[in-house]
């Protein structure tokens, strides 16, 4: 399949400083990917060198199998939405949203029509003579939308588009803009911080962590088969543990954190003798009173316990690992467990994800703030 | 810190408002003056006894007549325009290019271009007239606007920069991403939301313009006389009631164009 996009060993610098470090990305026609990352990570850099914004100091980037790498903004087949909007403050919507195909000289019949359908998919009809200052924060958004959108863009780029806007305005504006998508069949490229942003609207999502991609993959790959403790930590929350392998059949291997604790996990490639790491998601935890049957139990001591509306957060430690399960709420039992209480967990050999060996060791504990330590080039 | 007037306290209550009114009286005596003796029916031009001899538009009927006068009232509004055409243009451009791009010493050039805004104009008045003699540019139109342009740009440049200071830098990227050179995204884009500080430092410039001495002095020749020029050489041969009239006129359009800047001020 033709690429829409394509990246090719980008790189960026500042001074000293890499922002987009090597990167490679191929974007599929029609599809939404997602490039998720922690704030400063170099997400919008990236994007910026695909609109035209920032030349990359290495690499070269294609638009529909053409080299654009070093065309301005303004000879380009793509648009941006901006976080900050950037109506022109001096227009109306129509004018706004006229803008892109008057300086491209569309006829100015068609434009009328074209301009119409635009307000139309944005469910703006009646607002055409309103001035930006006259609107709300989630019209803004749609005006910015339309204002691209009419453009017909080989690619649309948004950069955290609903950043501004409040939380059930974003949700709903999650949908529409997903809707609107598959709909119109323009590619997007979406940028976001957030995870759940990420999972609810995109084809697929690219990790990106310091400046290059971590992993890429649909939805469900990124989620159930993260390759690194980033990918897995960034994704939703996780029980990351390092473990000794003690034997691995082809089949399955069996792990140990310490002694107390035994689990098994599907993979044939695992050296016996030798450490990784497994990530587990705290929803597939089996928390139980009485010891279950069959393999792979293990005791447990009961922590905190959260009420989060639809499930409850336990925390969980067994010897000198600590563990978080998610269990769903049932009944009107306020809490589960109380804390201290004596507990049997169980894992399922197949809901124990081995992350990558290659990026076992390189892969600093969650939660550091990377944009900071990121190594400069001398 | 603004108190209220103390009531009990008499001395004041007497002393402020008389004060105020000293003030007011020193401060606009002699224009009311003037406005008032442009309407006195006077047998001769040249009488400025202070005796009060009627209502009359006699003078404002006279000085159309007068060739001189009116030559340099239009010498006046020519130079103002074309100053105020050309100081918005470089005030604006210049403003431009020092946001968007990098200079190097950008501080030290922004001292420099606004640097004339505080010199004595006496010393600007000379200078200039020094540099157009040594390049061998004869007095003039172009000189005396060249003249005042050199001192009235920075205060559109600076007008500009204030309100450059609190754009967003996506508005010209958005216009480049829907299709706009840079060229149009300036003229269509960034020259509509600069407009209020266009207008305001061009109101400025123009009546800055209108009422220059010093520096026109030093810059003029017999045919682009200015009216400041014009009254300043009158007077001393003995002032003429036909200046009072024209004096007046000019008066309510500076009293116009100043309401206009509020005006424009307070709706931003
Ligand atoms: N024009 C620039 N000059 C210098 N550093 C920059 C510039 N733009 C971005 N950076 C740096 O590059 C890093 C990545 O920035 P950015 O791409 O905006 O990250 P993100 O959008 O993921 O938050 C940041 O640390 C930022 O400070
Ligand atoms: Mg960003």
């Amino acid at each position: 399949m033709e690429h829409m996009v394509e990246v090719q060993s980008v790189r960026k610098q500042f001074g000293n400083f890499v922002a987009v470090d090597g990167v490679d990305l191929n974007v599929r026609a029609g599809e939404f990917l997602t490039l998720l990352g922690p704030s400063g990570c170099g997400k919008t850099t990236l994007l910026r060198m695909i609109s035209g914004f920032e030349t990359p100091t290495q690499g070269t980037i294609f638009l529909a199998g053409r080299d654009v790498t070093r065309l301005p903004p303004y000879r380009r087949d793509v648009n941006q939405v901006f976080q900050s909007y950037a109506l022109f403050p001096h227009l109306n919507v129509w004018k706004n949203i006229a803008f892109g195909l008057r300086m491209k000289r569309v006829p100015s019949a068609t434009i009328k029509q074209r301009v119409q359908q635009a307000i139309g998919l944005v469910s703006l009809v009646g607002f055409e003579h309103r001035k930006p200052s006259e609107l709300s924060g989630g019209q803004k958004q749609r005006v910015a939308l339309a204002r691209a959108l009419v453009c017909e863009p080989k690619v649309l780029l948004l950069d955290e588009p609903l950043a501004a806007l409040d939380a059930k305005l974003r949700r709903a504006m999650q949908v529409e803009l997903k809707r609107l998508q598959s709909r119109l069949g323009i590619t997007f490229i979406f940028v976001t911080h957030d995870q759940d942003e990420a999972l609810v609207m995109s084809d697929r999502i690219a990790v990106v962590n310091a400046g290059k991609i971590e992993q890429i993959g649909t939805v469900g790959e990124v989620y159930r088969q993260p390759k690194t403790r980033f990918v897995a930590d960034f994704l939703g929350a996780a029980n990351v543990l390092s473990v000794q392998v003690l034997s691995d059949n082809g089949m399955t291997a069996r792990l140990s954190c310490d002694d107390s604790l035994v689990i098994s996990a599907r993979s044939g490639q695992l050296e016996p003798g030798s450490t990784a790491t497994i990530c587990i998601r705290p929803e597939k935890i089996r928390v139980s009173r009485s010891r279950p049957s069959g393999d792979c139990a293990f005791e447990a001591i009961v922590g905190e316990c959260l009420f989060r509306g639809s499930s409850h957060q336990v925390q969980l430690t067994t010897g000198d690992e600590s563990l978080i399960a998610t269990i769903p709420c049932q009944g009107e039992n306020d809490r589960p467990f109380a804390p201290g209480e004596k507990v049997f967990c169980q894992i399922e050999s197949d809901d124990v994800i081995v992350l990558d060996s290659a990026n076992r060791h390189s892969i600093e504990a969650p939660g550091t703030p990377r944009s900071q330590e990121r190594q400069e080039v001398k | 810190m603004a108190h209220p007037l103390p009531s009990g306290n008499s001395l004041a209550r007497l002393f402020l408002p008389a004060w105020t009114i000293a003030v007011l009286v020193f401060l606009y005596l002699p224009i009311i003056l003037l406005v008032v003796y442009s309407f006195n029916n006077v047998p001769n031009n040249m009488d400025l006894s202070a005796h009060w001899h009627g209502f009359t538009l006699r003078w404002y009927r006279a000085m159309w007549a007068d060739r001189l006068l009116m030559q340099s009232v239009r010498n006046t509004l020519i130079i103002a325009s074309a100053v105020t055409v050309v100081s918005i243009v470089l005030g604006t451009g210049a403003a431009w290019l020092m946001h968007r791009f990098v200079f190097p010493a950008a501080g030290g050039l922004q001292t420099l271009i606004l640097l004339p805004m505080i010199i004595p104009e006496i010393i600007m008045g000379v200078s200039l007239m020094l540099l157009f003699r040594a390049i061998g540019l004869n007095r003039g139109y172009l000189t005396v606007i060249i003249a005042h342009v050199t001192f009235c740009f920075p205060f559109v440049m600076a007008a500009v920069q204030a309100r450059l200071a609190g754009i967003d830098p996506s508005l010209e990227e958005a216009a480049l991403d829907l299709g706009a050179t840079p060229i149009r995204a300036f003229f269509s884009v960034i020259v509509p939301y600069l407009m209020p500080a266009i207008v305001a430092g061009g109101l400025l410039t123009f009546t800055l313009s209108i009422d220059e001495f010093m520096v026109t002095y030093f810059t003029y020749d017999a045919r682009s006389m200015t009216l400041p020029i014009l009254i300043y050489s009158e007077a001393r041969t003995g002032l003429k009631l036909t200046l009072n009239a024209v004096s007046t006129l000019f008066i309510a359009g500076t009293v116009i164009l100043v309401l206009a800047m509020e005006l424009l001020r307070s709706r931003r």
